[in-house]
């Protein structure tokens, strides 16, 4: 068995028995049925709860919004950091401010961004879409720093148009940093809209945890917590496997 | 300093000023926009947020704020370096333990709220371990892969040297992770920071975060402006001097 295998099984292991150990300690009431029900409860609850139409108007509600404030946050973030790779004085400007950026707590925002714009899903995509865009930004500027100056000399040699050594130099050379930054903006825009949806809002996946929580329904509420927590894993696990794949094709080429 | 010197720091002064000034404008402008009812304009904020730090009821909420906070970022420092040295000692362990937790910084915490509350009951310790579950991982992280990354050459010397332990963790590894340490404590300082604000927000009585949700819970509009200026340029001002720090440890 190589490294690598036993790697990974070892970790599917510890993933398996750290659940299959909740759900003994759940059995056994070692941890109190008040505090947490055992994850077998909650797959069969979440399996219920598919069955009705609510979860899939939330579900539809949240990932379109996280869409939309991926979406936003990919271009804009891209755009911003293309401009400010091309304006040192301006980068020099904002490079501190990028740098404490994520030092600011956002969330005390979003009660301020539901009064600019409603309680509608403006403010759940802005939340979303500031909270990403930095990253996208930042591993933009990254990705632009690392062009090899080999490359772009190369370039130049082969007088390629500005836009032709854009496409066929300079992105392919940025590539890993930019998709740094995709996957960074996806994880803050999901963490960004359910937060938001669970402060305040009247739709959602995390409003929906919200509501059964103050409604003492701990059943929908561990069978939606386990949805979001499986689909934000397996979100970072499918990226992270396009990554790799990405990253051994360049190796080879 | 010579004149050159002295000409770009009036520039780069010049150019924080614009940004502070561009900044204002945004807000005056949002504040145009959306009125008094949204938000307060900048000029009233700063004169009602001087005035809030003058009453001793804003201290208490301060204070409860500041120890739930430093309970977090002491247990998130500690918990996160031993964690960290641990897995990057344990290659294997490390090699497993690394993707299953970059997973877990990317779930939105949030929604593990009720679980922390039903855990730790209403009150300061339920404060702490969501400040702790926020910042406790980047530190993990960086400590992991600054010792994963330390020059082979060091450990072998230490071997060499039949140093114990507990004397290679001190005197090898410590001081060869330092910079990347402090870069994960900065990042962990700030998450603990969000942790223990939105732990506020939701279940407690007393807090910043409370402030500001009751605030708007009230309509009261000025306090929560108010609040949110103080706690934004108190992350700002901690996050510049860890930062001034950090870079610092990274150049000697």
């Amino acid at each position: 068995m190589t490294r690598n295998a036993a790697i990974s099984l070892t970790r599917v292991a510890v993933i398996v028995g750290s659940v299959l150990l909740v759900e003994i300690l759940c059995q056994r009431k070692i941890i109190s049925p008040l505090v947490m029900i055992p994850p077998s409860e909650m797959a069969t609850s979440l399996w219920r709860l598919f069955k009705t139409q609510k979860i899939w108007d939330d579900i539809a509600q949240t990932f379109s919004t996280v869409a939309l404030a991926f979406v936003l946050s990919v271009t804009v973030g891209f755009a911003l950091g293309a401009i400010i790779h091309a304006l040192p004085r301006v980068r020099r400007a904002v490079d501190p401010l990028l740098a404490s950026y994520y030092s600011i707590p956002f969330f005390v925002f979003y009660p301020l961004l539901i009064a600019l714009f409603g309680l509608n899903t403006i403010p759940l995509i802005v939340i979303g879409f500031v909270f990403a865009t930095a990253a996208m930004v930042i591993s933009t500027l990254t990705g632009l720093d690392r062009v090899p100056r080999v490359m772009t000399k190369t370039a130049r040699i082969l007088r390629l148009s500005p836009t032709r050594a854009v496409w066929s130099v300079t992105l392919p050379s940025a590539a890993p940093y930019l998709f740094t930054g995709l996957k960074l903006a996806l994880a803050y825009s999901f963490i960004g809209v359910i937060a938001g949806e669970f402060i305040l809002s009247g739709g959602g996946l995390g409003f929906s945890i919200a509501y059964a929580y103050n409604d003492f329904d701990s059943q929908t509420m561990y069978a939606l917590m386990m949805f979001v927590l499986v689909i934000a894993v397996v979100m970072n696990g499918a990226l992270h496997l396009w990554e790799q794949r990405m990253l051994k094709k360049r190796a080879r080429a | 300093m010579t004149t050159q010197a002295w000409s770009g720091l009036n520039t780069r002064l010049f150019d924080g000023l614009v940004l502070v000034a561009l900044f204002l404008a945004v807000w005056q402008g949002l504040y145009e926009y959306a009125g008094d009812s949204a938000l307060t304009s900048p000029l009233t904020t700063l004169d009602y947020a001087s005035s809030l730090m003058k009453t001793a009821n804003f201290w208490t909420h301060a204070q409860a704020t500041l120890v739930a906070f430093a309970y977090a970022l002491v247990i998130s420092i500690v918990l996160g370096i031993v964690l960290g040295l641990v897995l990057g000692v344990q290659r294997f362990s490390g090699d497993v333990a690394e993707p299953i937790l970059v997973a877990l910084y990317t779930i939105p915490k949030i929604t593990l709220y009720p679980l922390i509350l039903l855990i730790f009951g209403l009150g300061v310790s339920a404060k702490v371990a969501f400040g702790v579950i926020h910042g406790v991982i980047p530190i993990i992280l960086f400590t992991l892969n600054a010792v994963k990354n330390i020059n082979p050459v060091l450990i072998r010397t230490s071997r060499v040297m039949r140093l114990s332990p507990w004397q290679t963790a001190s005197t090898v590894l410590t001081p060869a992770v330092m910079p990347e340490l402090i870069t994960g404590v900065r990042v962990g300082f700030s998450l603990t920071m969000l942790g223990v604000l939105i732990g506020e927000m939701f279940a407690s009585q007393r807090g910043l975060g409370f402030l500001i949700i009751n605030g708007i819970n009230l309509h009261n509009v000025r306090i929560t402006t108010a609040v949110i200026l103080i706690v934004v340029v108190f992350a700002i001002l901690a996050n510049g001097l860890l930062l001034a720090f950090d870079k610092r440890m990274h150049r000697g």
